[in-house]
């Protein structure tokens, strides 16, 4: 369970989370949505411990976070962007993980989920922006944590890949997993999410269910209710 | 925070600029001993190159670290380790790396030479500790403006600018304000504002050691004076410590706050 009480954050001038309180509860997909620069990879960075908001408290699973580390061992962080160290291969890179953490990883299942195979001695710096992603991936779920913190888990995937990370996520959520996800692919939204947070201009502007939203903007799908929230306030 | 300093020495080490760095020195120690023919003499030209050198490769390659290793910096932060670790790891392992290529391409070549055999020792040994510090003062000082300024190219301006300040720039302004007051007794200020520049300091540390009054100049007279030889070096020495000290701290606290 993840409990964020009057989150504030500014860079210089620009107030990017402006007061936001959000309870995630244990079990389920939660997708956080909004647009650009509304403040989620912010939300989501000051839950990791990466941004250091101004005021306001965070609890993961009961514990404040603030000035802590050990609680991220409770939370696998998929990055927006895939970007690795290019020198070493994929090989090494999954034993530093590996190493750091010192938790036991299923890494060799996923590598085979992801046909990544035979890319294993590459060389980060010389993979495709996909193939960097699937790595990205296999970093992100080979650990069984309670949280997962997922920023644009879909960005360059193939439609094979893509079907492949959708069962993961299905898994996972079986296994009574906390999965926190910002994408702005819709669909995916509307195939994985059981519940919606979204941002708009550094605060939560609906929580609550995808046909809650729906029903909240008279829309019949979710691009339309959204572009129709976005309209209003624009 | 081992873990950590493992993954960047290593990283390091295989990076061609180590290579590059490993034998240049390697060349230079050859050079000189055979130009000079004699290790004490290639000790002192070596000084020179060390004093200017080692602090700009300390805040070229620091900086350039510090950018170039933001992506695995970021995959750390999100792991379950101390901010402290992370950056201190990373830290150590520059300083390390650069330090070694420094110890070795320049220990290879005197070795081969009998360096062991030789009165030179202590002060070569001396000469490599310098180096040492000047690389883990630059490296430090380098973290630090990496932390300040997450625009490359400031960063970068800002690297070379604080090494052409200490190395070239602040002797030049010393060396005027000697001169416009030289009516006045000038022996406090001088120590004063040797220990304010890493690099003067470990020139005065190696020519208090090598013990040639010569080339002493006047700071170094005036340490001298002031401390006499034994007492100067391990002042110079200890004011050195603190010169690596102080930028640590400050890369712990400034990696505390920082946004990622």
């Amino acid at each position: 369970m993840i409990e964020i009480k009057d989150l504030h954050k500014k860079f210089g001038r620009l107030q990017v989370l402006d007061g936001v309180s959000l309870q995630i509860a244990d079990q389920g997909i939660f997708a956080i949505l909004g647009p650009n620069g509304s403040g989620k990879t912010t939300l989501i960075k000051s839950i990791l411990g990466m941004v250091i908001p101004q005021k306001g408290e965070i609890y993961v699973n009961g514990q404040p976070v603030k000035g802590q580390w050990e609680y991220r061992r409770q939370i696998n962080y998929l990055p927006q962007i895939a970007r690795f160290p290019e020198n070493i291969s994929v090989t090494e890179l999954l034993q530093m993980i590996k190493n750091l953490r010192s938790q036991p990883a299923n890494d060799a299942e996923l590598i085979e989920l992801f046909g990544l195979q035979g890319h294993l001695h590459k060389k980060l710096g010389n993979l495709s922006g996909g193939t960097k992603q699937k790595v990205n991936i296999v970093l992100a779920f080979m650990f069984d944590s309670p949280i997962f913190i997922l920023d644009e888990p879909t960005t360059g995937l193939d439609p094979v890949s893509l079907l492949r990370l959708k069962d993961l996520l299905r898994k996972e959520k079986e296994a009574g997993k906390t999965i926190l996800i910002t994408t702005h692919i819709m669909d995916f939204v509307e195939t994985m999410a059981d519940e919606i947070v979204f941002l708009l201009e550094g605060n939560i502007y609906f929580k609550g269910t995808l046909d809650e939203l729906k029903k909240k903007s008279n829309q019949q799908d979710l691009e339309h209710a959204i572009a129709n929230i976005l309209a209003e306030n624009s | 925070m081992i873990k950590v300093l493992q993954y960047s020495f290593y990283d390091l080490i295989r990076s061609r600029w180590s290579y590059v760095y490993f034998l240049f020195y390697l060349v230079l120690g050859f050079a000189l001993l055979f130009l000079n023919n004699s290790i004490s003499k290639a000790v002192i030209t070596l000084m020179n190159v060390i004093v200017v050198l080692t602090p700009m490769i300390g805040t070229i390659f620091g900086i350039m670290y510090y950018y170039s290793s933001r992506e695995f910096t970021e995959l750390l932060l999100a792991q379950p380790l101390r901010r402290r670790t992370i950056f201190l790891g990373q830290y150590l392992g520059v300083a390390l790396s650069l330090t070694l290529s420094l110890v070795f391409g320049l220990g290879l070549p005197f070795a081969f030479y009998g360096l062991g055999q030789s009165a030179e020792m202590g002060n070569f040994a001396l000469l490599l500790l310098s180096g040492a510090f000047l690389t883990f003062i630059f490296v430090a000082l380098a973290f630090i403006i990496g932390l300040r300024n997450d625009n490359r190219i400031k960063g970068f301006s800002y690297a070379i600018l604080i090494w052409l300040l200490l190395a070239v720039i602040y002797d030049g302004i010393f060396l005027i304000s000697l001169i416009i007051f030289e009516d006045y007794p000038l022996d406090k200020f001088t120590l004063i504002a040797t220990m304010f520049n890493p690099i003067d300091l470990s020139r005065i540390l190696i020519l208090l050691k090598l013990d040639i009054s010569a080339l002493l100049g006047y700071t170094g007279a005036i340490f001298q004076k002031f401390f006499g030889t034994q007492t100067g070096l391990f002042t110079s020495l200890g004011v050195l410590i603190v010169w690596t000290l102080v930028p640590v701290y400050f890369i712990v606290r400034l990696a505390r706050k920082k946004d990622f």
